[in-house]
């Protein structure tokens, strides 16, 4: 098995991913750089980290999403392989039109950085697969841009899909004001996925919760029954 | 022939602007309360070099909005051109 991280310029995450999934998950994982084409097919995930690609000009993940590799990374979620984007990593999968909508300003306009309730709504996805529905993951959010945007028909379509993945608990516990506590969604096809929320900054019990490794649990065990 | 390309991007209508509402409250603050529907917006200008005709310069603006200036998911955009001296 083997992974694949993105390191983007601005990028601050890829080395808590790459922890993760190399120290704690034992899995081989090479970390990429946006400004090199690479063959993805050897990969069984491709991960796009959390941080500030580009220093987040214009708008987060949207000069990113240009960058060469990200046509090897679209080749590959239109093959079906399996992307994962935490964050900034999910701002760019959007900007790139691998996953509907686009983020606002959260509603507070502050940087919102502390742990969040969410909830798991759909196990129907290869990094979910092992968790129950309904059960509430801790994990620490940390954003600006995180207020889950998209137009009405777009809504409905992801509620008739079961794209709403996870949400944050409630209107109390939705730190951006995202639409309808969105806190990630998955594409409709289902191998592509993005979460506000750092699940590799909750991965041990020693960083106050591990409830972010129920997320590589999930994938592991999907990938290790072959389904994808 | 080069161009002087002025291009404004706000959210669309439709969507609730916090920036904009937060600016409001501040000049209702001040004393300005007759102040509505204020948005806050990105202004970009930019030159569009070596290109003869005006629509085959709105035609780039246009591509450039649509594929990385505005996000059409959440934002409107609007753009002048003038002919550079």
């Amino acid at each position: 098995m083997k992974f694949a991280v993105i390191t983007f310029p601005g990028s601050n995450c890829d080395r808590d991913v790459y922890h993760v999934t190399s120290n704690v998950f034992q899995v081989a994982t090479d970390m990429l750089w946006y400004g090199e084409r690479k063959d993805l097919s050897c990969y069984d995930t491709v991960i796009l980290p959390g941080g500030f690609s580009y220093g987040d000009y214009l708008r987060s993940g949207a000069i990113a999403r240009f960058s060469p590799v990200m046509e090897d990374v679209i080749e590959y979620a239109r093959a079906g392989g399996l992307v994962l984007g935490i964050c900034n990593g999910f701002q760019i999968l959007m900007e790139a039109g691998l996953l509907p909508g686009a983020m606002k300003v959260n509603d507070s306009l502050k940087f919102v950085c502390r742990q969040v309730k969410i909830r798991v709504e759909n196990k129907e996805t290869a990094f979910t697969g092992s968790i129950k529905p309904g059960e509430v993951l801790e994990m620490p959010i940390a954003h600006r841009e995180g207020n889950y945007y998209l137009d009405r028909a777009g809504l409905e379509q992801l509620e008739a899909n079961n794209q709403i993945i996870f949400r944050y608990l409630n209107q109390e516990e939705n730190p951006n004001g995202s639409l309808a506590n969105i806190a990630g969604i998955c594409n409709r096809e289902r191998n592509v996925l993005g979460l506000m929320p750092h699940p590799e900054r909750a991965a041990e019990e020693i960083l106050g919760s591990a409830d972010g490794s129920k997320i590589f649990t999930s994938l592991l065990e999907s990938l290790s029954r072959g389904e994808s | 022939m080069n161009w002087l390309v002025k291009v404004k991007i706000k959210l669309k209508e439709s969507i609730l602007d916090p920036q904009g509402q937060a600016v409001t409250t501040a000049l209702e603050a001040l004393g300005y309360k007759n102040v509505a529907d204020l948005q806050v917006g990105k202004y970009i200008e930019l030159t569009v070099n070596d290109l003869e005709k005006a629509e085959k310069v709105k035609e780039q603006v246009e591509e450039m909005c649509q594929r990385l200036l505005a996000n059409p998911v959440i934002e409107d955009y609007d753009y002048e051109i003038e002919e550079l001296a």
